[in-house]
C-alpha cells in the first residue's frame, strides 16, 4: 500500500520497515534481541522527532489524509449515531456532518466537518469546505440540542469555508454571522474541539461554545499558513514562516488563553493510532460536557459571554 | 477570510477616499471632472454616475450625526502586537504607519450623538487604517459601542468598511468575530435595534461577524460586499466572475440587504427606522424574560 509519509516521518518509517523485514525472517533466524533493539530505537527515534516538531509539521500533521477526521471519530467513539441531512431550506452540504449520538450513556448532538481521505471521497465532501448550508444544517441541528437540552459537540477540521461563486449568492457570510450570534446564546453546552485544521471562520462558524479543546497536532487561526505568506510576504513560499508568524499551534492557543485544553495524541501522530486518538479524544471531551452539563443556564451562558469579551489585547495612550 | 489585497500598495496605502488631491476631481468611474467643493456638498459622490467614493469616520460623522451632538468615546484605544509578528516589517510598523498616515488610532471609531434628535451609538470603520481590518482595539470598541447601547437603550448603528480580520492578531483577530457576536446576542435579548450600513468594501470576517447581523442592513450603492475576496474566489473556482459579483445589488438580489441607500439619504433614513423601530421600553424587555423562563419549565 503506498503510503502517504511526510518528509520527517522518514526516518521512522525506513526502521519500521527494517523491522517489519525481520520479523518476516525471525521463523528461519534467531533475531528477537536484535528486533527489540530495534523496536526500542524507534521508539526513541519517535519521541525525538515529535518533541520537536516545528509549527509547520504541526500544520502538515494535521492535515495528513489519513487523520482521522469527524466520521472516523463518530464511528470510534459513538455507541450510536445517526446522522441527520440538509439544512430545510437549500440541500444537504456533505462538508459538514452532524447527527443524533451516545457516547458513554450521554446522549448528544454531533457535528463535525468532513475531509475525505482521497480524491473521491475529497470530491464529494468539497475538500472539508463547508457552503453556506452546511452552516446552516449545524444551527438547525444546534437549535434541536437546544430544544431537548442536548449537549453540542463540534469537531473542527476545515481549511475554511468555500469561496465559491454560489456560497456567495447563497450568503456565506451571513451563515456564518448567523451561527456566531446563535451560539454566542444557544441554551445548551457546547464543546468545541479542533482535530484537525482550524483555518478562519469557516472554522469558528461551528466553533463557539463553553471549552475549546485542540487535538495535539491541530492548528487554529485565522488564516492558513500559505494565504497569509502570499498576502504577507507576496508569495506562497514563506508558509514556514507563517506558521511560526501565526502562533497556530494548540500550544499556542492554549498560550494565548482561547484554548482551555489540549489532547495529547499517540506520539507518531492520529493519522498513526487514530484509535488511542479518539479514546484521547473522548477522555477529554467527556469530563467537560459532564461538567458544564451541570451547570444552571445562567450561568453556563454567562461564562461564556464572559469567555470571549475577554479575549483581546490592546494598550492605552494619553 | 483577512484582507485580500495583496500588493504592499495596497496593503499600506489604502486611501480612505479613492479621489485625487486638488480643486478638481475626476470620476474614476465615468470620467466626469467636478469641483471639490461641489463633490463635498454632493456627499462624496459623483453627480453624473453617482459612485460613491470611500470616505473616512470623519466624513460620516459629518454626515449622520447632528452638528457637535458625537461625543466619542474609548479614543485611547491603541493595538499592541501580542504575538510579535513579523513578516517582511514587524507589526508595530504597521500600526506606527497606519497612525501617522490617517491621524487615527485603529481601524474604528465609536461614539454617542443624535441623528436628527434622536440619541444613537455609532460605530464607524475607517478603510484607510491597515486596510479596516478587526484585531482586538476594533473587536473590544465595537463591543463597547454595543454595551453603551444596550446600557442606556439607544440604537446601535454600524458602518462598516473592512478587508477582514487583522492577520498580524491571528487566532486573537478570528476570536474578535466570536467576541463581537456575543455583544450582539447580549444586544439583542435586550432588544435593543442594531442597523448596518455597509460601505465599500465589506468582506471577510466583519462581515462574517458583526456586518451581517444588523436588525434591518442597508448598504451604500456599489458597495462590494462578501465574505471571500473577488481575487480568492477567482483562483479557487477557476472562474470569471459575473458582472456585478458581490456588490450591494447583488446583495439585495440575494436576499442579505433590506435596502440600498444612497449616501445623501442615509441620514434621514436612519431617523426614520429609529421611529418605525422603536426600543421598547424594559418593563417589556423583562416580561420577555418571564415568557423564556416558562416555556422552559
Ligand atoms: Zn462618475
Amino acid at each position: 500500500m503506498a503510503k502517504y509519509v511526510l518528509e520527517f516521518e522518514r526516518p521512522i518509517f525506513e526502521l519500521e520497515e527494517k523491522i517489519a523485514e525481520m520479523r518476516s525472517m525471525s521463523d528461519q533466524l534467531d533475531i528477537g534481541d536484535e528486533i527489540e533493539v530495534l523496536e526500542q530505537k524507534v521508539e526513541r527515534l519517535r519521541v525525538s522527532v515529535y518533541e520537536q516538531l516545528t509549527r509547520w509539521q504541526r500544520v502538515q500533521l494535521a492535515r495528513h489524509p489519513d487523520r482521522p477526521y469527524t466520521l472516523d471519530y463518530i464511528a470510534l467513539i459513538c455507541d450510536d449515531f445517526i446522522e441527520l441531512h440538509g439544512d430545510r431550506a437549500y440541500g444537504d452540504d456533505k462538508a459538514i456532518v452532524g447527527g443524533l449520538a451516545r457516547i458513554d450513556g450521554i446522549e448528544l448532538v454531533l457535528i463535525g466537518q468532513q475531509k475525505g481521505h482521497d480524491t473521491k471521497e475529497n470530491l464529494e465532501r468539497n475538500f472539508g469546505m463547508p457552503n453556506p448550508e452546511g452552516y446552516r444544517k449545524a444551527l438547525r441541528l444546534m437549535k434541536l440540542a437546544e430544544k431537548f437540552s442536548l449537549p453540542v459537540l463540534t469537531l473542527i477540521d476545515t481549511q475554511g469555508a468555500y469561496p465559491g461563486i454560489e456560497a456567495e449568492e447563497r450568503g456565506q457570510a451571513e451563515a456564518i454571522a448567523r451561527n456566531l450570534l446563535e451560539m454566542a446564546r444557544l441554551r445548551t453546552p457546547i464543546v468545541n474541539v479542533v482535530i484537525g485544521e482550524g483555518a478562519s471562520g469557516g472554522a469558528l462558524g461551528i466553533g463557539m461554545g463553553d471549552r475549546l479543546l485542540m487535538m495535539e497536532n491541530s492548528w487554529y487561526s485565522v488564516i492558513a499558513p500559505e494565504s497569509c505568506s502570499n498576502i504577507l510576504w507576496r508569495s506562497w513560499d514563506y508558509k514556514e514562516q507563517a506558521a511560526e508568524a501565526l502562533r497556530l499551534t494548540a500550544r499556542d492557543l492554549l498560550e494565548m488563553g482561547i484554548a482551555d485544553g489540549i489532547i495529547p495524541e499517540p506520539v507518531g501522530g492520529a493519522h498513526r493510532f487514530p484509535a488511542q486518538a479518539a479514546e484521547a479524544l473522548k477522555g477529554s471531551v467527556l469530563p467537560a460536557i459532564r461538567e458544564l452539563m451541570g451547570l444552571p443556564l445562567e450561568m453556563l451562558i454567562e461564562r461564556r459571554h464572559e469567555r470571549y469579551a475577554s479575549i483581546g489585547v490592546w494598550t492605552t495612550a494619553g | 477570510m483577512a484582507w485580500f489585497n495583496r500588493t504592499k500598495q495596497n496593503i499600506e496605502d489604502q486611501q480612505s477616499r479613492d479621489m485625487p488631491d486638488g480643486l478638481w476631481t475626476k470620476c474614476s468611474n465615468c470620467g466626469e471632472i467636478t469641483y471639490k467643493k461641489q463633490l463635498e456638498e454632493n456627499f462624496y459622490t459623483c453627480p453624473k454616475c453617482n459612485k460613491h467614493f470611500r470616505i473616512g469616520s470623519n466624513q460620516y460623522i459629518d454626515l449622520l450625526m447632528d452638528e457637535g451632538s458625537f461625543h466619542e468615546e474609548a479614543t485611547d484605544l491603541v493595538s499592541t502586537d501580542p504575538l510579535h509578528f513579523v513578516d517582511e516589517k514587524p507589526y508595530t510598523a504597521r500600526i506606527a504607519k497606519g497612525m501617522r498616515d490617517t491621524g487615527l488610532r485603529d481601524a474604528i471609531r465609536i461614539g454617542t450623538g443624535t441623528i436628527e434628535g434622536l440619541e444613537c451609538t455609532l460605530a464607524v470603520m475607517d478603510f484607510s487604517f491597515i486596510g479596516g481590518s478587526m484585531g482586538s482595539v476594533v473587536g473590544e470598541k465595537f463591543s463597547r459601542a454595543a454595551d453603551i447601547s444596550r446600557q442606556r437603550r439607544i440604537p446601535l448603528v454600524a458602518i462598516t468598511a473592512s478587508g477582514g480580520a487583522r492577520m498580524m492578531e491571528a487566532a486573537i483577530s478570528l476570536m474578535q468575530m466570536a467576541k463581537t457576536s456575543v455583544r450582539l446576542a447580549q444586544l439583542a435579548e435586550a432588544r435593543v435595534p442594531y442597523f448596518v450600513v455597509l460601505t465599500d468594501p465589506t468582506t471577510g470576517g466583519v462581515t462574517a461577524s458583526f456586518a451581517m447581523l444588523g436588525d434591518v442592513t442597508l448598504a451604500e450603492p456599489n458597495a462590494l460586499i462578501g465574505f471571500a475576496g473577488p481575487r480568492v474566489i477567482e483562483q479557487m473556482t477557476k472562474k470569471k466572475l459575473p458582472e456585478g459579483f458581490q456588490r450591494s445589488e447583488f446583495q439585495l438580489k440575494h436576499g442579505f440587504v433590506d435596502h440600498i441607500v444612497h449616501r445623501k439619504d442615509l441620514r434621514r433614513t436612519l431617523s426614520r427606522l429609529f421611529t418605525l423601530l422603536p426600543v421598547p421600553a424594559k418593563s417589556q424587555e423583562i416580561a420577555s424574560n418571564g415568557l423564556h423562563a416558562r416555556a422552559e419549565a
